[in-house]
């Protein structure tokens, strides 16, 4: 076996462990593992492209790994979790910036054929476009400019225009290999991704962070493919693949479809792009599906059921405490919050959770819970709506204004279990329900507490 | 077509839908960390990175492949390590 196929073996292993990683990613139990997995695969595939036959300036390049760790781990320690999304942008950024340089490097060395030019134009396209774009959505996140949408004048006419230039400096690097036109394609590039970024609205940016992840993913791929790399386009496929899927299901979480998320400020009317968070389009419901609200509860530290007349009409409250038992037996503290008037008679709770023998240090009145919602990770609300709103406490002009309530809205997250979005015994609309940290779960309340317990169990 | 590029046309492809599969299912509170974790993933690049810079010649290809090179460490050990942070809090708050 000769030396090259020896390093192509050890980057197969390292591919395997790329894609055990994403694997191990997407369960909260294996994720951590597989984030180690992942670092492994690296760390072994780079050692193995040391012994690259021919490979010169090894002082260079250790120098150059060393910088890197340097600015790398300090930064990924430092940073705040609150300002992880924006960490991410930079790191993705950094990456499609070095597939396009690698790109452009490799097309300098000449005697390109088609397949490898176009491949190395594709990858300083998308990587300079991941580049900036990256640097825009940092910007934004960071506060280093507004958050608020961006839209140029005569924005759709410059994208226009600035595609068909991109066309025609792909078309001259394919006929001509030129360097020259690769070099002004990665600048055209860099434009086209501040420009694709800018009308992007802050809350809607994580969204694009993963896109542009996958984009970056897709120039590796393109990269790997110039430099005829299996490793490269394996891992740079898997991220451009799963990262699309991923972006997706992020834009899917927030009740948006993707194409809303990234032109909806250049597609809408001026006043619509122009309008405030609060005007209608951002009262979108969050709809969560069963698994989300599993892992959310089964990771809390702290849970307050809050019950109401919901409960009592699916009969639910022996469902509800076999999901209370199995967060407690993980560890999770839950309480329940009742509210007096909760029901349609003041203790309805009280003994409809009696019956199904919930321990009564469990139970909490109004007044012993308000104080602690702060500290809790997770409220979940069975079935009730009125005794949450806080209207009550918030709007003067409120029919229940005054009315005493549990402060379920000053919690990390709240879950909502209720059958539709109808307002509920008195009639008023609950603001809560749209609220970015609300989560809906539509359905009967047995129904949906059944599917809780079997995918608490799994989560 | 050549052989060779067939044969990476192929594994392309076949990458594709091993990423799809591979997370079809993701609970929401993944969401981030998955998309840290593929982000350090893609810092492979840094092995394309050392290779032009080791096998290039001049000072362009020199320059270029060095600060690649520093880049994609960044976006590798970095990804990964931030990654690691964001899922610390899933360690033992489910076993108390």
């Amino acid at each position: 076996m000769s030396r090259v196929q020896a390093i192509e073996l050890v980057y197969l292993f390292c591919a395997v462990c790329f894609i055990v990683a994403l694997k191990g990613l997407s369960s909260p139990r294996s994720a951590r593992l597989g984030n180690i997995i992942g670092a492994v695969g690296m760390t072994v595939a780079v050692g193995a492209t040391f012994a690259t036959p021919g490979l010169h300036r090894i002082g260079l390049i250790v120098v150059a790994l060393v910088i890197g760790t340097a600015v790398g781990v300090p930064a990924a320690r430092a940073v705040k979790m609150t300002a992880v999304p924006q960490m991410v942008a930079a790191f993705n950024g950094v990456g499609g910036g070095a597939a396009a340089l690698v790109s452009l490097a490799e097309f300098d060395r000449g005697h390109a054929s088609f397949g490898t030019a176009a491949a190395v134009l594709f990858s300083t396209l998308v990587g300079a476009v991941s580049f900036t774009g990256s640097a825009i959505t940092f910007a934004k996140l960071q506060e280093l400019m507004t958050g608020r949408p961006i839209v140029l004048p005569r924005q759709r006419e410059i994208n226009a225009a600035l595609a068909v230039t991109a066309l025609a400096l792909v078309v001259w690097g394919l006929s001509d290999r030129s360097v020259t036109a690769a070099v002004l394609l990665a600048l055209v590039a860099g434009v086209l991704g501040v420009l694709f970024v800018l009308p992007v609205g802050g809350a809607d940016v994580p969204v694009v962070i993963s896109l542009l992840n996958s984009f970056t993913g897709l120039a590796v791929a393109a990269t790997g493919a110039a430099l005829r790399t299996t490793l490269l386009i394996v891992a740079g496929t898997l991220v451009g693949a799963s990262g699309t899927l991923l972006t997706r299901m992020m834009s899917q979480a927030m009740g948006r479809p993707l194409s809303s998320t990234l032109f909806g400020a250049l597609t809408a009317t001026a006043s619509a792009a122009a309008a405030g968070p609060d005007d209608g389009a951002d009262r979108s419901v969050r709809t969560g599906t069963v698994d989300d609200v599993a892992v959310l509860l089964a990771y809390a530290h702290r849970v307050v059921v809050v019950p109401g007349y919901g409960l009592a009409v699916a009969q639910a409250q022996h469902t509800i405490r076999e999901l209370a038992d199995l967060l407690e037996s993980r560890g999770v503290e839950v309480v329940y919050g009742i509210h007096p008037v909760a029901g349609r008679m003041p203790g309805h709770m009280n003994v409809l959770l009696a019956e199904a023998n919930v321990p009564y240090e469990q139970l909490r009145e109004m007044d012993d819970v308000n104080p602690q919602f702060p500290l809790t990770d997770v409220v979940l609300v069975v079935g009730a709506n009125d005794v949450v709103n806080p209207a009550a406490r918030d709007s003067p002009g409120s029919p229940i204004y005054g009315m005493p309530i549990l402060n379920v809205d000053e919690a990390k997250a709240v879950v909502f279990l209720k059958r539709s979005m109808r307002p509920g015994f008195a009639g008023i609309d609950n603001a809560l329900l749209y609220d970015p940290k609300t989560t809906m779960l539509f359905g009967d309340a047995k129904d949906t507490l059944t599917s809780l317990v079997s995918a608490v169990k799994t989560a | 077509m050549t052989e060779t590029t067939l044969g990476l046309f192929t594994i392309f492809v076949l990458s594709v839908f091993v990423g799809f599969e591979v997370i079809s299912k993701v609970s929401s509170v993944l969401h981030t960390p998955l998309m840290s974790g593929a982000n350090a993933i893609h810092g492979v690049i840094l092995i394309g990175s050392i290779v032009i810079l080791g096998t290039g010649h001049g000072a362009v290809q020199g320059v270029l492949g060095f600060v690649a090179v520093v880049l994609a460490t960044v976006n590798a050990v970095g990804g990964f390590v931030v990654t690691d942070r964001m899922l610390e809090m899933f360690k033992g708050r489910a076993r108390k």
